[in-house]
């Protein structure tokens, strides 16, 4: 990222939705091919089943035409230059872009075969399977044993108080939080470190035991010990869940993810396993991304 | 080299200019606080300086002598007895002997020294102990309203001395024997309005605002505060609630005056509601008062960080419980600030209340929300438009009390605030 091109910076620092100038956007759009993603886009058995997503804020067409399947128990990372579309693309996944109301999805957006904006589905139910961890830790400012057990309490997981405290016990235990926390369960949250929070974040995600979790930049707010921790508990926590994580930092996605996914400026470029992109990208925006031109 | 040193020149040149015009504009900011302060400053010494006397009472003791034949008075507990019994006599010839030199010719004079609302207090006295009958009391009764105001203003160019010389001549001598003594108000907190200064009190005044203020909190808070979560949280952006949005802000500049049209057109002659009741003048505050609070309430909802929405709704949680289980706990000591502040200005509100006809002049202590009331602002109104001076000072001292309770209303508002504020 220390030498930028100088003919697409512009694009990189535009900001999501923005629109973009005619006489920068030339160079991209003639090497990408819309809806045409290079690499293992597919897997036989998916988790998430993606097909021709669009997503428009009004009149911005922020996604453009992206197809992607998702497989059972895997890492994989968004990563892209800002504004090119992967947070927005992962908040589809949950349907998180509900509250926005100039916010349009278009394609068939399939969980284990089952559409996710179906009408008639409930999108409670549906974040309940598909939880979220965000770009800023965002603790309740409730003490941590309440953040933890709010997810179960509203879903009526726990009928008894011990089975409560045993999901808060094992939450906060998977997000290695357990330590350092089990001695001020009534403590309010907020007085936490970062680090700590979004671990909490993490723990209060994990307690309603989703299927699928979605990680929108989790790091970008962390020192490097922080992150540490988290990635790791990102590798443990692969095991049991999918997880989607959209991140900045390539050493992050290289570290934590099993395949990697390239965007730009709405598009999908190329999805392919992990050491693949890194080591020998078959695109050449990719490779202008990883090898830092640009981003 | 010497471009440098001309660029150092000029930076501090201009440093001098800038800081000048800081001190200068630290300077107007301190004339402009010592100017208020100065103003405030001069309204509590006026209005204390006017109104301490409000809270101070002058009594006479005398030893009453209650004499069967003197009052044509045998049986107390007999009604007809009662009515016709002279409650006056008593008293007159007690103060005759009470003042050296006075003798039966002076009974006018005499009598004059006495409240007109003593016989009633002597009558009350002898109901309640029917005993006492035939025997020598000593009681302490109100004086009359112009001993009150010889006894405080004595010198005071302002008031009119209505005594005679010798009825001060007499006053300064039972003054100088502790006959006539001046103590703490208490009438002044336990009675109604009167048309006698000396027997005019607040409490009146005092539970017809509470009550009033009663009917206002229970409507204009809940019902602002829903309407401040629907229009913040469910309602569409449209141009219909962008019209309501609007109009919730005209509302608020609406002056007063015309509410208490409204609620003399509606609640009144359209709802054949009864005029001067605690329970209209609740109403019409609440008309008032809830742009306040819905525009107070929206915005401490707004104020809610984004980030705890998304961390409920990311869990699972449904848009209410979103709002009852997040934002409103966090909304909730903006939302009672604003409530409080519009209860404040409600407290203080008179216009509105003349017109549906919390004007009138009660003497009895309401007991209901559906009896007749006056409200604090208005026994103000009253008393300051009143001929006789002596209500200046009960004014001036009704004026305290209900800055007491504007004061207290807002430090308590400012005290919830700090309190339940959480930061995250």
């Amino acid at each position: 990222m220390n030498s930028i091109n100088p003919t697409i910076t512009g694009e990189a620092s535009q900001p999501e939705g923005a629109a973009i100038p005619v006489q920068e956007e030339k160079p991209a759009e003639t090497i990408i091919e819309e809806g045409k993603t290079v690499g293992k886009p597919f897997s036989g058995d998916p988790k998430f089943k993606l097909r021709d997503v669009d997503v428009f804020y009004g009149d911005t067409r922020a996604i453009k035409k992206i197809s992607l399947d998702i497989s059972r128990n895997e890492v994989i990372a968004f990563i892209g230059p800002s504004g090119c579309g992967k947070s927005t693309f992962l908040r589809c996944l949950n349907r998180m872009n509900d509250s926005i109301d100039i916010c349009r999805v278009k394609g068939s957006l399939q969980l284990d075969d089952h559409d996710i904006y179906d009408p008639k589905r409930d999108v409670v139910e549906l974040r309940a399977r598909v939880g979220m961890v965000f770009q800023k830790p965002n603790p309740f400012p409730k003490s941590i044993y309440d953040n933890v057990a709010y997810g179960p309490r509203i879903h009526g997981l726990a009928n008894r108080k011990s089975d409560l405290d045993e999901i808060v016990e094992n939450s906060l235990r998977k997000a290695g939080l357990w330590e350092e926390a089990k001695d001020r369960l009534d403590a309010t949250a907020t007085g936490m470190s970062g680090g700590q929070q979004q671990r909490l974040c993490i723990a209060r995600a994990i307690a309603v035991s989703p299927e699928v979790i979605l990680m929108d930049e989790p790091c970008s707010a962390l020192d490097p010990i922080a992150t540490a921790k988290v990635e790791e508990l990102i590798a443990e926590m692969s095991e049991s869940y999918t997880i989607v994580i959209v991140t900045h930092s390539m050493q992050q996605a290289a570290r934590v993810s099993h395949r990697t996914a390239y965007f730009h400026l709405g598009h999908l470029v190329e999805v392919n396993e992990t050491n693949k992109v890194f080591t020998s990208p078959e695109h050449e925006l990719t490779e202008s991304y990883i090898t830092g031109r640009f981003g | 080299m010497t471009d440098q040193r001309s660029q150092a020149e000029i930076v501090r040149q201009s440093l001098k200019r800038r800081y000048r015009k800081e001190r200068r504009f630290r300077a107007y900011g301190i004339l402009a606080i010592a100017i208020a302060l100065g103003a405030l400053l001069t309204l509590f010494t006026d209005i204390i300086g006017k109104g301490y006397t409000g809270f101070v009472k002058t009594t006479i003791t005398l030893e009453v002598n209650l004499d069967r034949e003197m009052m044509y008075l045998d049986d107390p507990t007999d009604e007809r007895q009662m009515k016709m019994a002279d409650f006056v006599e008593p008293l007159i010839q007690a103060l005759i002997q009470e003042i050296p030199g006075a003798t039966e010719e002076d009974r006018d004079g005499v009598r004059d020294l006495i409240n007109p609302y003593a016989s009633v207090t002597l009558r009350d006295a002898i109901k309640a102990n029917p005993g006492w009958l035939g025997t020598t009391q000593t009681m302490s009764f109100l004086t009359h309203t112009d001993v009150d105001v010889y006894v405080k203003h004595a010198g005071d160019e302002a008031y009119s001395i209505k005594l005679d010389e010798q009825q001060r001549a007499w006053v300064d001598e039972l003054l100088e024997r502790d006959v006539i003594e001046t103590s703490f108000n208490d009438v002044f907190f336990s009675g109604g309005d009167s048309r006698d200064p000396s027997k005019a009190g607040i409490l009146g005044a005092i539970v017809g605002s509470l009550l009033t203020m009663f009917v206002t909190l229970i409507l204009s808070f809940p019902i602002g505060v829903a309407a401040a979560i629907y229009l913040e949280e469910f309602a569409p952006q449209n141009r219909f609630t962008d019209f309501i949005e609007v109009n919730i802000n005209n509302l608020a500049a609406v002056p007063s005056i015309i509410f208490g049209l409204l609620g003399l057109a509606v609640f009144i002659n359209l709802f054949g509601m009864p005029r001067s009741v605690p329970t209209v003048g609740g109403l019409v505050l609440t008309l008032m008062t809830l742009p306040t609070i819905i525009i107070s309430s929206r915005a401490a909802i707004k104020s809610v960080p984004p980030s705890i929405r998304e961390a409920a709704e990311g869990i699972g949680a449904s848009r209410m419980q979103v709002v009852l289980h997040h934002v409103l706990p966090l909304a909730m000591p903006g939302m009672l600030t604003g409530s409080i502040i519009g209860m404040a200005q409600a407290l203080g509100e008179t216009a509105p209340l003349l017109l549906i006809g919390m004007v009138a002049f009660i003497v009895d202590v309401p007991d209901g929300f559906f009896d007749s009331a006056t409200v604090l602002p208005v026994q103000v109104f009253l008393w300051a438009g009143s001929p006789e001076l002596a209500f200046i000072e009960r004014a001036s001292a009704a004026i305290m009390v209900l800055l007491t309770f504007l004061i207290s209303m807002n430090a308590l508002a400012i005290w919830m605030r700090k309190r339940l504020e959480r930061r995250w």
